[in-house]
């Protein structure tokens, strides 16, 4: 890099130079004869420099390796001896070494004088030189001068072939030489810190190697030569016990690493349903894999939700708490227990199982249960705490990480070359699939070229702008009636519950559910039809669908919690009725059982006897996971009756149909992602609103997800055709996790706000008896903490201290965004400083590659005047050209871009002691894609 | 399929383990495709043709310029060896870096080998894309005006061609990259 460096500095001042004399063409000529030698004399040099580096390295390396191989014999005649044995060793190194550097600098003292001749003679026959290696690079496009030439040229290369092994000897003898006048000893303090620089610098290779873009080959070779390397010196660098100790510790990394490694693809192998994902992905594009791998994520997170009630709420109780039957609470009333166990009614999630662990009444209120003095109540809220603060965490660990991973794909300068060179998706693995991949790529081809050519001239602005106001206006009243809808069905079913559920038929018992599910099914077709309207991009199209979609489930979820907002204030007041009549209904027991007997036993009710109230948290948790278990079935219904049950119709009923129905009206149904996505986002929306009252939400959700899974993956296997128009999913992939985010936030809302502002019913749940639910935090300070805890957590929470600590947050918060702000202008300010200077770069290649062109053509001529002289002398040139032509490629990538270039050949830049490697040039593969430019 | 992977020296295998990310089943799937006099050789080579059949490679339009990218053959018959193959495999692998991806993905749009991605390149390449059939083909007009709005875009110091630092300049802009080179 350096060299290039150096020489890209050479390079531009001739460059300069050239600007400022443009006078006659025959001067400009002669002048730059004149820099043309002065410049090639100079990068002769740098030339040499950087291959005599290099090989300085190389030589280097061996040295040690044959005083080491000395050592040892040394070491082997001395038998014992123990002490001084390190330092007896490094002093033969020193005496080998020294010898045989003398040897060398007597040899080389005299060839180098041979080559200095040399060097003066080359200068003529550089020119042609560099015609030859001009023609292969100007692809033959600007010079065709015959067939004699070539024989002759031919001819000439094998002579320099044959020339190239003896000047690269040479070379080395004269680093050699260098080597030798530089460093009279070996392994000194310094030597051994270059030596361990270079141990580190081959770690780092070793760890870095996987990100080369070589092939394997070299790969493996380069590993298994730093690993030998590493292994070699890597002892030598400590000394006695140290070394020992080194070893040790070196030894324990590699088991330590190989273990990460195991353990990583332990991970990977663990990954479910990656097979099934991976043949959905070559069948049906990203996009369609996205939906599923979105699938999996949810399910991971409803595995840890479900994790925590079941082990900290669920199982606790069911095993510690109280059994059924022993109080009120947890068993069923007396007037239900004829069919509590019908199976109508526990599909209702009445009967048994409304009196169970499923839902919030069941739970009991003793702070302690069991000999584990499990705080039951604790738990419950922290639990309903932690879960969404754990989904939280996530979606925005989520998003962040996407963000990175987006990098900034912010400007819509490369759209074409975009859609060129990223829009093959390379999982596909059909062909029907490809096929659609093809159409829709020529379309969007096609698309983009119209939109380019009509970006120049827009019409009739404002039709558009009529239809989309007017598609967005009839939207609005969409999403208006159907809250409506849901508005009036809920307020009636409540009329239908005061009355008893036993008069009404089974629609009107469902009435809410099937209202909700049927608005999720049409209204998202009716929006289809209206963005038809609009006229939008189809990618833009489909945000506007979805956010549309959005926002009627929004609706009808919010209406929803309204109506039941409604619900709980009835059942409070109906609570306050019972209160007042439960004292009555004691005393009435009281004092009956005493008038007829006082001495009797104190009274014992059958729990289901005793008159309860209404319980609104269950009665919230059910609806919930009423909803749910509606939502679910809608769903694999009409995976089974619009997508199945229609594959199989328009698979067996062409056959003997008019028209064609697999190509025609019906046929196959294409894989709705947006859709479903959407779907699995509310789902979850409600788990996290109901997971408070329901702790069984949870774990149903892990079983619908579980299904869904399966059920998903046939059918789309089994019943769709791959979508007409393949888009990739990457770009909305964070549209989807800001929609759960947006989603998590309106739907913790609600439920904080009933736990904060309503108080727990008086005679069920962990809370009863306490006036608000998070009561249970103070009690468990009061009572399970040291005094000077409460103290001191009741002197935090003074609004005095409260105040000041959220206003530093805002404060803290304003800081950041601003900061932030900044940083972004700075990027943009350096983006900006980028492109100013690839510009100015630009102007330079341009003028360099004009003044190449032109060397070029002076040195045909000069060839052609004295052909007599190159011949004689292009024996020492071969090493030159091999050398310009990489230096030219990092010269060019190093000035282009101020981005770093590709590697090239892995090369080690300073001379360093033992450096055993060099690229090989037979397995070097990288591309020769510089060498056009200058 | 333990018998084949015993046949690896074990210090080879772990050395391929650093260079390599998926290896066990790059090694099945290469047993798959050998056939069974191959196996007693070296190092065997799978024919192009063999390559192709894979179904991940099946259908994708590539596909041929990937195997010659990869191969290592002297012969240029896009023939892999078991390392061309993990090399193939590594590259496009989930955990490949942009570089490589990049890298590899000029390489395999460079359908001359000439190091530059020039004006046939870019024409070759949008056949490729556009599949082979008339109807989704672009017309020549077409084809002029999207040539040489990509090179108005992407090539940015104007002489015609896309070279790698142009093509990784673009690339590492765009959002999806490197996961739609996968496989």
């Amino acid at each position: 890099m350096t060299t290039a460096m150096s020489l890209f500095f050479v390079f531009t001042a001739d460059e300069e130079d050239t600007v400022i004399d443009s006078d006659g063409r025959q001067e400009r000529a002669k002048e730059k004869e004149r820099k043309k030698e002065r410049d090639r004399k100079r990068r002769r040099n740098v030339a040499r420099r950087a291959s005599s580096a290099r090989k300085e390295g190389k030589e280097l390396e061996d040295r040690p390796g044959r005083e080491e191989r000395r050592g040892r014999k040394k070491r082997d005649k001395e038998g014992k001896g123990k002490g001084g044995e390190d330092e007896r060793q490094e002093e033969v190194k020193n005496d080998t070494v020294a010898k045989t550097q003398k040897n060398f600098s007597n040899e080389n003292t005299r060839k180098l004088e041979q080559k200095e001749i040399e060097v003066v003679g080359e200068e003529d026959g550089d020119t042609e030189e560099k015609r030859k290696n001009g023609r292969p690079e100007k692809g033959g496009k600007k010079e065709d001068n015959g067939r004699g030439e070539t024989v002759e040229k031919k001819q000439k290369k094998k002579r320099v072939e044959t020339s190239a092994e003896h000047e690269s000897s040479e070379e080395e003898e004269d680093e050699e030489e260098k080597v030798g006048e530089e460093k009279p000893e070996v392994l000194s303090p310094e030597e051994l810190e270059k030596l361990k620089e270079e141990v580190d610098e081959r770690k780092k290779l070793i760890s870095t190697l996987r990100g080369k873009p070589w092939p394997m080959r070299k790969k493996l070779l380069t590993l298994r030569e730093s690993h030998e390397f590493v292994e070699k010196y890597e002892g030598a660098l400590g000394k006695g016990k140290s070394r020992k100790l080194y070893a040790y510790k070196v030894m324990m990394l590699k088991k330590w690493m190989k273990f990460q490694r195991d353990f990583e693809n332990f991970k990977t192998a663990c990954v479910p349903w990656e097979m099934k994902i991976k043949e959905i992905e070559s069948h049906f594009g990203s996009s369609v894999a996205s939906y599923f791998i979105f699938l999996r994520w949810m399910y991971g997170i409803n595995m840890i939700l479900f994790g925590l009630t079941f082990g900290l709420v669920m199982v606790p109780e069911a095993l510690m708490g109280r059994p059924y039957g022993s109080m009120p609470r947890k068993t069923v009333p007396r007037a239900d227990e004829a069919n509590a166990m019908d199976f109508a009614v526990l599909w209702d999630f009445g009967g048994y199982a409304q009196y169970s662990v499923l839902f919030y009444g069941y739970y009991n209120s003793q702070r302690a249960i069991g000999w584990l003095k499990f705080r039951m109540p604790l738990s419950y809220f922290l639990v309903g705490v932690g879960t969404v603060a754990y989904s939280y965490m996530v979606v925005i660990r989520t998003m962040a990480r996407n963000a990175n991973e987006d990098g900034g794909g912010d400007n819509n300068s490369f759209n074409f070359s975009w859609k060129m060179f990223t829009s093959w998706d390379y999982l596909i693995g059909n062909p029907e699939t490809a096929d659609n991949k093809f159409a829709s790529i020529t379309t969007s081809f096609k698309e983009a070229i119209l939109e380019e050519q009509e970006s120049r001239k827009d019409d009739n602005i404002h039709l558009t702008r009529f239809l989309r106001v007017l598609a967005n206006f009839l939207v609005l009243c969409c999403l208006a009636g159907s809250g409506y809808l849901i508005y009036f069905v809920v307020r009636r079913s409540q009329k239908f519950a005061l009355e008893g559920l036993e008069s009404h038929s089974w629609w009107e018992r469902n009435e809410v559910n099937m209202v909700m599910s049927l608005l999720g099914m049409f209204c998202p077709m009716l929006f289809d039809v209206i963005s038809a309207l609009e006229n939008y991009h189809p990618r833009i199209a489909l945000q506007w669908q979805l956010g549309r979609i959005f926002a009627l489930f929004l609706g009808n979820l919010y209406t929803f919690i309204i109506a039941l907002m409604d619900e709980i204030n009835l059942k409070r007041e109906e609570e306050e009725v019972l209160k007042l009549n439960m004292t009555i209904w004691e005393a009435s027991l009281y004092n009956g059982t005493m008038g007829a007997n006082s001495t009797a036993p104190p009274i014992t009710v059958h729990p289901a006897d005793i008159p309860r109230g209404p319980c609104w948290e269950t009665m919230v948790g059910q609806e919930f996971v009423r909803l749910i278990v509606s939502d679910t079935m809608t769903t694999y219904i009409t995976l089974l009756i619009g997508d199945f049950l229609r594959a199989v119709l328009v698979r067996f009923l062409n056959y003997c149909w008019c028209w064609d129905l697999e190509a025609g009206f019906p046929s196959y149904s294409e894989f709705d992602v947006s859709g479903n996505v959407l779907g699995l986002i509310f789902n979850q929306g409600m788990i996290w609103m109901g997971a408070f009252y329901a702790p069984c939400l949870p774990a149903l959700n892990v079983l619908r997800l579980h299904v869904s899974m399966y059920l998903q993956c046939w059918a789309v296997m089994c019943c769709n055709v791959p979508q007409e128009r393949v888009f990739k999913a990457s770009g909305s992939n964070n549209f989807y996790m800001a929609m759960l985010l947006v989603i998590l936030f309106l739907s913790t809302l609600p439920a904080i706000y009933t736990i904060v502002t309503i108080p727990p019913s008086f005679d069920c749940g962990p809370f009863s008896g306490k006036s608000r639910m998070f009561d249970v935090i103070q009690e468990t300070l009061e009572s399970d903490f040291p005094a000077w805890f409460g103290k001191v957590f009741s002197y935090a929470s003074n609004p005095g201290l409260v105040l000041p600590f959220l206003l530093l947050m805002v404060l803290a918060i304003y800081y950041l965004q601003s900061t932030s702000k900044s940083y972004k202008q700075a990027n943009l300010e350096l983006k900006k400083k980028l492109q100013t200077q690839n510009e100015e770069n630009k102007k330079k290649t341009k003028m360099a590659a004009l003044k190449a062109a032109m060397d070029l053509e002076e040195a045909q001529k000069a060839r052609s005047e004295a052909p007599r002289q190159q011949r004689k002398n292009n024996a020492s040139q071969q090493s030159y050209t091999g050398e310009k032509n990489t230096v030219t490629g990092h010269l060019v990538s190093s000035f282009v871009f101020v981005y770093p270039p590709a590697p090239r050949g892995h090369r080690i830049p300073g001379p360093l002691p033992g450096n055993q490697w060099q690229p090989a040039p037979s397995v070097q593969r990288v591309p020769n894609s510089q060498r056009h430019r200058v | 399929m333990g018998t084949t992977a015993s046949q690896l020296r074990k210090d080879l295998l772990s050395e391929y383990q650093v260079v390599m990310h998926v290896f066990f089943r790059a090694h099945k799937r290469f047993s798959e495709l050998l056939s069974k006099e191959d196996r007693n050789i070296p190092t065997p080579r799978v024919p192009m043709e063999k390559v192709l059949s894979l179904p991940e490679l099946k259908s994708n339009p590539f596909r041929k310029r990937i195997c010659h990218v990869f191969s290592t053959s002297d012969m240029k018959d896009g023939s892999l060896t078991f390392e061309d193959f993990l090399d193939l495999l590594s590259a496009f692998s989930d955990s490949a870096t942009l570089e490589i991806k990049s890298h590899y993905a000029f390489r395999i749009f460079d359908f001359d080998d000439d190091g530059t991605l020039d004006g046939g390149d870019l024409e070759k390449l949008v056949n490729c894309l556009t599949g082979e059939t008339d109807d989704t083909r672009l017309t020549t007009e077409e084809m002029r005006q999207l040539i040489s709005n990509i090179l108005e875009e992407s090539d940015i110091d104007k002489d015609g061609t896309v070279n790698l630092s142009e093509f990784q300049h673009v690339i590492s802009r765009s959002p999806d990259f490197v996961r739609s080179v996968q496989i």
